[in-house]
């Protein structure tokens, strides 16, 4: 089958890609200056011989593609390191944060995604109207303000200074879950929802234009279907397609705009925990998150490609 | 076929006259939004630039308790250390600025590099420079650059080289993409007929034909270079941790936004004006240019 060969060739292209990232990664590390033992040792000094063992123990006094080699083999075995802060394998650090930034992303892209794409349908039915110029406008502006300039606009708004009616921090304390106290998820949700719609709506507005000036859809209306059907069986399926591959860019962006969103609401995810271990020079820890989000980029990447064969008839025959 | 010179070269394969950056520009001001970014961008640039000389007092000097709300000797009131939140306004554009314009010129320079040559060479090399391209696209940004400060510190250098890296990507696909019909033109082909060295042809003829979408996405990546790093300070990661810097002043007094708003809010206040201004200019000159192509396609 088709289909078949092409998804196996996009997966060989994007681990390619993975392999890369791991690999940027990793040389960044390894060939910038900086020396991960003295930033671990902070102002204390520390004895050569000292430095030597831990060298030794983190293996870095091998050559480059040793270490490359054995941390690539204990990737494979969902051995992410050790954090030098916490002296605690990187996974069981992380496991619940990544369940909390999880849960906050999801939501983020359950709310937007729907949202954005009836945004940039309804404008352009709407075309040139007051509706599109309105709504294109304001898209144009959110798309420009940082992420944390919004949340911090929400949070001004909402929670400390205008009115008094939801949470500024979101803490999720340890043994708890996100859910437990939703409120204070509601300005993290709508700041991901701000920072992701503007892309996705303009997106589906320009494909929605081009697909309604098409000759099926003028067949469709000459046939004398309804509007309704038209608009939902002919239009709308056929502009998804594009928007499908900015959907998937803007959760891999998600994913990094998570950071310093997390960062504001004092959220207890990777966000903070990446904060937390640029400050502590704790390498281990950053590396894991980074080579955890570019999977997540890959991986989300192929299922929108795989999404835009499904659901434009065209590709799933010309392939 | 020995002599190029004769070849006869029919009217077809001179090349288009390019819209001139410049011309591109001054059409797009036509346009209100344009016109109302450069007036933000502007006023918000002049800010930083004569706010040293004209503050009132300097970024760090005391000048009252601290957390005070406007009125008296600080007109914007004090910050959570009592220095006067006007004066630290005003001191706090220019780093930012700086590193953001340098961060984004290195990235447009090295990305439309690699997306010229990529869309010329037309074979392996095309392919290897954008898997490459790839890869770092599959790193958030403002992760890339929070690896390289984790490493080596909150220095200016490695701020402005990790943005400039990660902005290098985004233009060269652009780049790329504008170039890649232009290779297949005819004037391309002569120019290389008559012997034109390849490096004249990538800057003679391909970058003058792309310079309409790679003046968009210019604008654009400045827009996120502002972000970045006004975030990066937001975090703590900036070359002086306490000098006077937007981000670094909306963290300093988030925690007292409920007794002295100002000392978040003024800083907020610039970079949001700041960053829609340069999204407005983007948004104009991609407007201004697919308007220009439109009428060419019409002809």
């Amino acid at each position: 089958m088709r289909l078949g060969r092409y998804v196996i060739r996009r997966i060989l292209q994007l681990i390619l890609v993975f392999v890369g990232v791991t690999l940027l990664i990793y040389g960044m590390v390894y060939a910038l200056p900086g020396d991960p033992i003295r930033g671990m040792a902070g102002d204390r000094p520390l004895s050569p011989s000292v430095v030597n063992a831990l060298r030794d123990r983190y293996h870095l006094n091998d050559p480059f593609f040793v270490q490359y080699g054995k941390y690539i083999w204990g990737l494979l075995h969902g051995d992410l390191g050790t954090s030098l802060e916490a002296q605690e394998p990187v996974s069981t650090l992380l496991a619940p944060k990544l369940v909390n930034s999880a849960v906050l992303v999801v939501l983020a892209a359950v709310l937007s995604i729907p949202l954005s794409i009836a945004i940039g349908a309804w404008a352009a039915l709407k075309r040139e109207k007051v509706f599109d110029q309105s709504s294109s406008n304001l898209m144009l502006l959110l798309a420009a303000l940082p992420e944390f300039v919004v949340a911090l606009v929400l949070v001004i708004v909402f929670a400390t200074t205008v009115f008094h009616v939801l949470p500024a921090i979101s803490t999720v304390p340890p043994g708890s879950r996100p859910w437990n106290n939703w409120v204070a998820l509601v300005l993290p949700t709508i700041t991901l929802v701000i920072a992701v719609a503007p892309y996705v709506s303009r997106i589906m507005r320009a494909s929605m234009i081009e697909v309604l000036e098409s000759d099926y859809v003028e067949m469709a209306r000459l046939k004398g279907l309804p509007e309704r059907t038209v608009l939902i069986r002919h239009a709308l399926p056929n502009a998804l397609g594009p928007v499908l591959q900015v959907i998937a860019l803007n959760l891999a962006y998600l994913a990094g705009g998570i950071i310093i969103v997390e960062f504001v609401f004092n959220y207890s995810g990777i966000g903070g925990a990446i904060a937390e271990a640029v400050v502590n020079h704790d390498l281990p820890v950053i590396q894991a998150l980074a080579i955890l989000l570019a999977a997540v980029y890959v991986v989300v990447n192929l299922l929108a490609d795989v999404a835009t064969i499904l659901v434009t008839p065209r590709l799933r025959t010309r392939l | 076929m020995s002599q190029v010179s004769d070849v006869a070269i029919p009217d077809a394969e001179v090349a288009p006259s390019p819209v001139r950056g410049a011309s591109l520009l001054r059409r797009s001001l036509r346009l209100w939004r344009t016109r109302i970014g450069v007036v933000l961008v502007g006023v918000i640039v002049l800010l930083a630039i004569i706010g040293p000389y004209v503050a009132p007092y300097g970024p760090s000097t005391p000048v009252g308790a601290p957390n005070s709300v406007p009125g008296g000797k600080a007109v914007l009131g004090t910050d959570y250390l009592g220095q006067d939140v006007l004066s630290r306004v005003l001191y706090g554009g220019r780093s930012i600025l700086v590193m953001a314009v340098i961060a984004t010129a290195l990235g447009l320079i090295g990305g439309a590099a690699v997306g010229l040559v990529a869309a010329y060479s037309r074979n392996a090399l095309d392919d290897v420079l954008m898997r490459a391209m790839d890869v770092i696209m599959a790193l958030p940004s403002i992760l890339l650059a929070l690896v390289a400060v984790a490493i080596v510190g909150p220095r200016a250098w490695v701020i402005v080289a990790a943005i400039a890296l990660t902005t290098a990507p985004r233009v060269a696909r652009v780049a790329r993409g504008a170039a890649q019909p232009v290779v297949e033109r005819d004037f391309i082909a002569a120019s290389e007929a008559m012997g034109v060295p390849r490096w004249r042809i990538l800057s003679g003829e391909l970058l003058p034909n792309t310079l309409g979408p790679l003046m968009v996405e210019a604008s654009l990546r400045l827009t996120y270079s502002i972000g970045l790093i006004a975030g990066l300070a937001y975090l703590g990661l900036s070359p002086n941790v306490n000098g006077a810097n937007w981000g670094t002043m909306i963290k300093q007094n988030q925690l007292v936004l409920a007794v002295q708003p100002w000392g978040a809010v003024a800083p907020i206040i610039a970079i949001a004006l700041l960053t829609m201004g340069t999204g407005l200019i983007g948004d104009g000159i991609a407007r201004t240019a697919a308007g220009i192509d439109r009428a060419r396609g019409e002809e």
